[in-house]
């Protein structure tokens, strides 16, 4: 091997499907739709604005207006996804993985079962149960007594984003929990013996030995809840349409993307505007995930057993 | 005698957890997949109550099955899910083959320009995707989902595959090349067959976002010839919305597909998002 190296095509063909393919359809229209944002068309002819369109997303009323407004929406949507799907993804793993549970195979599947529905099945069951036409979600409240608490969740704009975004945690509770899942059964048996001994069990056990043990997994679950929240769009469209009503009230950036690259009623596409507001998520998630690799990954705590 | 009762309140606490959450899980499909075989006066009259003798009919499935070109979306579906999946296995397995069995300039950097799709969404560069496609004159047809998706599935594809390689057996390998079997050979011959568990957790995690995708379909294949599955759906619920058995049966049609096929594969699902754990 040191002395004569043959080339070796092998390498090459290995990787050169792989490589050109992702290049190509990924990372090639990637950089290209970064750099389309740099151009405004008049008159079907490409001009050269320089940072131009991020100032008129930024500084014109009729964009800035939208755009705060789906970037804010988007940062509620986060909020709730975090605070509602990973704690309770996380007790969920915790109890599955107490010793001898009878049944938790089959409590992991079924919980898990929302996950692999499409957004469009989850966003019609959804909206068909908290129909006032239909009256699930009504006769439900009544029967416990509660119906005074039901309103039009999805026609009215105070209420409808937390519980689109409640729709999404529902939808993908099952990935932090199996992810934690599997960290806890990583956990060495000895470890777990060694605190029983000092007598640290249940609750105790849980917030002492194994939650610091399973942070660098909850890490990597808030990064994915991240990075899928600020690219979402398809919950938004199948449940409330492109112009997320009522009032725009559940618009994020996804839809507002949308939107704005193909047109909608009497407003016309804007491929360069698209492509501006796809820079600008791009720039929110790049400062995302820089924060999570250099902020909080370095400095969580790894144990090797 | 005091700890064994309180680990048996435990138990049932924790049983009992699990039991209201699973029916919250399942609540709301098991709704749609019982009233999709009701009449319309039973769907409204007793929505939860299971269909019977007087209140079964399944005029919305026949309603859709007449309507909707639902056996042409599903074919879509299967050529673009499956054509994809067979293209990220092989060209994800022969990328982490030569990332992990080889050392050469810029290993170290190719694996990390691979990876960078694991946190970019590819949805982002969809203004050129859309540019590019239409001056190949690929819109609205399934070779431009098929590409999208393959180019999608890669990154997270040869991450895992070659974390599973570096575990194949060195002394294995270098048996075949004694042998005289070329490079080629032992890929395919000796180091594909041992990572297939891998490659079957590759193909469940990359299915479930091909399958269900709306954004790719929608923008780059709409027409009626090339619709998707979930594209196909959303469209004929938007058209039928009134018709509540329609949509309902159109539903019942959309969930039992994944949840078959999920239900067939669960267990190899678990036990690859929990492989790490069990190694």
């Amino acid at each position: 091997m040191a002395d004569k190296r043959p080339v070796r095509w092998h390498i090459g063909v290995f990787l050169a499907p792989a490589v050109a393919i992702y290049t190509a359809v990924m990372i090639f229209p990637l950089f290209a739709t970064l750099n389309l944002s740099l151009y405004t068309t008049v008159h079907q002819v490409s001009q050269f604005v320089g940072l131009g369109n991020f100032r008129k997303l930024l500084g014109d009323p009729n964009w800035s207006g939208q755009f705060w407004n789906a970037l804010g929406n988007n940062f509620w949507f986060f909020v709730v996804n975090m605070a509602v799907q990973n704690p309770i993804g996380v007790a969920l793993a915790a109890l599955l993985s107490s010793p001898r549970l009878r049944g938790a195979a089959i409590y992991r599947t079924a919980i898990f079962i929302p996950t692999i529905l499409s957004f469009v099945i989850v966003g019609f069951v959804w909206k068909l149960i908290l129909s006032p036409l239909w009256g699930i979600a009504p006769d439900m409240l009544a029967a416990v007594g509660l119906k005074s608490l039901f309103a039009p969740w999805l026609g009215d704009a105070h209420y409808a984003l937390t519980v689109m975004a409640l729709i999404s945690v529902w939808q993908f509770i099952g990935i932090p929990m199996m992810l934690i899942y599997a960290a806890l059964l990583t956990i060495p048996d000895e470890v777990i013996e060694a605190a029983e001994m000092d007598g640290i069990t249940g609750m105790r056990q849980f917030w002492k030995i194994k939650l610091p043990l399973i942070l660098p997994s909850i890490g990597i679950i808030s990064i994915l809840t991240f990075v899928g929240n600020f690219n979402a769009f398809d919950l938004i469209y199948v449940t409330q349409g492109a112009l997320a009503g009522p009032n725009f009230s559940t618009d994020l950036l996804g839809t507002f993307l949308y939107r704005t690259f193909f047109g909608f009623q009497l407003q016309l596409g804007d491929p360069n505007m698209g492509a501006t507001i796809a820079t600008a998520m791009f720039g929110i998630i790049l400062v995302g995930v820089c924060i999570y690799l250099f902020g909080i990954q370095t400095r969580l705590r790894r144990y090797q057993f | 005698m005091s700890q064994a009762r309180s680990s048996l309140s435990r138990t049932i606490a924790a049983h009992a957890v699990l039991i209201t959450y699973t029916l919250i899980a399942l609540f709301p499909v098991f709704v749609i997949l019982i009233n999709s075989v009701k009449s319309r006066r039973a769907i409204f009259a007793h929505p939860l109550a299971l269909p019977g003798p007087g209140s079964f009919d399944l005029i919305g499935f026949t309603t859709v099955l007449q309507q909707g070109d639902f056996l042409r979306y599903f074919g879509n579906s299967m050529i673009v899910t499956v054509t994809s999946l067979v293209l990220v296995l092989l060209f994800g397995a022969m990328a982490a083959f030569a990332l992990s069995e080889y050392r050469f300039r810029g290993n170290l950097l190719l694996g990390l320009y691979l990876a960078l799709g694991i946190m970019i969404p590819i949805r982002l560069g969809t203004v050129a995707i859309l540019q590019m496609m239409v001056a190949a004159h690929l819109v609205n047809t399934l070779l431009a989902l098929i590409l999208v998706y393959t180019a999608q599935g890669l990154p997270l594809a040869v991450f895992i595959l070659s974390e599973f390689m570096k575990t194949v057996s060195d002394d294995l390998k270098n048996a075949g090349r004694i042998d005289g079997l070329s490079e080629y050979r032992i890929f395919f011959r000796l180091v594909l067959p041992l990572v297939r568990p891998a490659m079957a957790t590759v193909a469940v995690f990359s299915m479930i976002p091909i399958w269900n995708d709306l954004w790719f379909p929608l923008i780059l294949a709409p027409a009626e010839a090339t619709k998707t599955l979930t594209l196909g759906s959303q469209v004929f619920i938007g058209q039928f919305v009134t018709n509540w058995n329609a949509v309902l049966a159109s539903l019942s049609l959309a969930i039992l597909p994944v949840l078959v096929l999920y239900l067939i594969f669960s267990r190899q699902l678990i036990r690859g998002i929990t492989a790490g754990a069990v190694k």
